[in-house]
């Protein structure tokens, strides 16, 4: 479980402290899929190397479990949206770091990693470099990475954003399946909408910068979920409508970034809605 | 019988292996035959008094390619010829081998510990600008043989070049990987070893492939300020850059010549040897 009590973050000082998060709190729920959605720059990568413990917050603070978060470690590992895969190590070789990092039992370790390479499909990848995989086999061997540790919390920060439309789709569903066979509190930050619905049992809604929590929609779909019939559920689709707008509004307000030309824009917008 | 029939159409390759070839060799026609127009222009120019009646300026005082490549093959039997590569190739390895042992360590050591680099690095920006040749005089004055002293100088062309490239890999470390490495419990010791040194390899090794060239050009001229044995030492002395010296003052010209394209050569090899040795030890930098 993740817990964020009035969480801070400002970077600069004094008079040139610019504020990203503002008094943000917000519950991810044990053993279940917290999906934040909001609109791009807002902070939600921030609060991402937050909870990792990346950096600490200006004011506020983050429990895993119960624990207050003072550094990195792995109950959280964290995979973000361009690769962090070690290039000058096969895809093995990075797979099996964090357990020999720590000294752990190398024959354990390496059958570990021979199940997670057939689980991710990368077996006859194995002693391939980062750069000679695709970008589909890059996302799975950070999967397979972190998953070997065996972390108490997942996040991912839009990890599928890069790669081509149907890649992603089969990513996605990849990893609700995943997701499924092993209960593990997941954190998933994306600006997509459909991914969203997709995961989550949790949706936080963040507002613009400085980011706080907007809205906290429960998901209550039935799982196992597919993406086409999902297109078609109607409790689903009034879900992704409510997010949507909320979304949208939110986004509206980081496009003005805070100009007056862009304030007048909205304006304008929200007139002609409206009239209709 | 089936109404429907089976068109087979011919499949033409995309590109028929006679143009295929002709895309290989045509850029390596191409260079030889410039080459050897060169080379032909040469041969006319250092001639043209000759058979043209008025020698062309500037070239017609260069020795012809054909008295050139004659003065070479006398030498290629001639040990002392050879002497002056073992010479020369030897302080290249032992200043530049010098510079890498020392230049590696003192760079990653910049990168990893502040303390040491706000030490270290402004007396090092202080003394780079100061080119190694002109160490020579002190060099000679400081340091107990001539041999040593020449060495010193030639340490110093590769030693700045070698610091400065690490310290630009250490500046390339992409932090994201330091932060998963952590978080996955990777000590101190772990990090740097598995992730920092490979990460810096690339600029190491440009660094190298760059300082030894470097070193060849301190070498030659190392040798031929110094090299002409003032000391008594019998070792020091000799090596291609007094041998191309020693030819201008003893005036045989063409091998004023073979020096210089003997020089190129090794330098040439020292660099292909370099990239070979840092192409193995980067295999991940191929890509596909």
């Amino acid at each position: 479980m993740i817990e964020a009590k009035s969480v801070s973050k400002s970077y600069g000082a004094g008079r040139f402290a610019k504020p990203v998060i503002a008094e943000c709190s917000f519950v991810a729920p044990r053993h279940k899929c917290t999906v934040i959605v909001g609109p791009s720059g807002a902070g939600k990568s921030t609060m991402i190397r937050l909870i990792a413990g990346f950096e600490k917050p200006s004011r506020g603070e983050i429990l895993t479990d119960g624990k207050a978060v003072t550094g990195p470690g792995r109950d959280r590992l964290v995979m973000f949206q361009e690769s962090a895969l070690f290039p000058w190590m096969t895809t093995e070789q990075n797979i099996v770091y964090g357990p020999l990092a720590r000294h752990e039992r190398k024959a354990d370790t390496v059958s570990r990693a021979k199940f997670l390479l057939e689980k991710t499909g990368l077996m006859a990848a194995k002693r391939r470099y980062p750069a000679q995989l695709s970008g589909g086999m890059q996302r799975r061997a950070e999967l397979a990475r972190a998953l070997i540790n065996d972390p108490e919390i997942m996040i991912l920060d839009e990890p599928f954003r890069g790669l081509d439309a149907m890649t992603k789709k089969l990513m996605l569903e990849y990893y609700v399946k995943l997701s499924e066979e092993t209960p593990r509190t997941n954190l998933f930050v994306t600006t997509d909408i459909d991914e969203a619905i997709l995961l989550a049992d949790r949706l936080i809604v963040m507002s613009a910068a400085p980011m706080r929590v907007r809205a906290v929609i429960d998901v209550d779909l039935p799982r196992p979920r597919e993406l086409q019939t999902l297109l078609r559920d109607d409790a689903a689709n009034a879900l992704k409508l409510e997010a949507l707008s909320l979304l949208h509004e939110e986004a509206m307000k980081a496009f003005a970034g805070g100009s007056r030309a862009a304030g007048d824009f909205i304006e304008a917008y929200r007139k002609r809605l409206a009239a209709v | 019988m089936p109404s429907e029939s089976i068109v087979v159409t011919k499949i033409h390759p995309a590109t028929s292996v006679r143009r295929q070839r002709l895309t290989f060799a045509r850029p390596r026609l191409r260079a030889l035959i410039s080459f050897v127009a060169l080379l032909a222009l040469w041969q006319a120019g250092s001639t043209s008094a000759a058979w043209s009646g008025h020698g062309w300026p500037i070239i017609s005082l260069v020795p012809a390619p054909s008295v050139v490549l004659t003065a070479w093959a006398a030498l290629l039997t001639n040990p002392g010829y050879w002497q002056s590569w073992g010479l020369s190739f030897t302080r290249v390895a032992l200043g530049f081998f010098a510079a890498v042992l020392v230049g590696v360590p003192f760079g990653l050591l910049l990168i990893i510990n502040r303390t040491w680099r706000s030490i270290a690095f402004p007396v090092f920006e202080l003394l780079r600008p100061i080119p190694p040749l002109a160490w020579v005089p002190a060099s000679i004055i400081f340091w107990p043989t001539q041999e040593l002293s020449i060495d010193f100088v030639i340490f110093l062309g590769a030693f700045y070049t070698i610091v400065l490239n690490t310290l630009g890999g250490g500046d390339e470390i992409d932090q994201r990987l330091i932060q998963a490495a952590r978080s996955m419990g990777g000590s101190r010791w772990n990090i740097f070893r598995r992730l920092i040194l490979p990460s810096v390899l690339p600029s190491i090794g440009t660094g190298m492939q760059v300082g030894i060239g470097i070193t060849w050009e301190v070498v030659v001229a190392a040798e031929m300020i110094s090299g002409g044995g003032s000391g008594g030492d019998s070792a020091s002395g000799g090596g291609l850059g007094f041998f191309l010296w020693s030819s201008y003052i003893g005036g045989s010209y063409p091998d004023i010549i073979v020096g210089m394209i003997s020089i190129g050569i090794a330098g040439y090899l020292s660099s292909a040897a370099m990239r070979f040795l840092v192409a193995r030890a980067t295999p991940w930098a191929r890509g596909h």
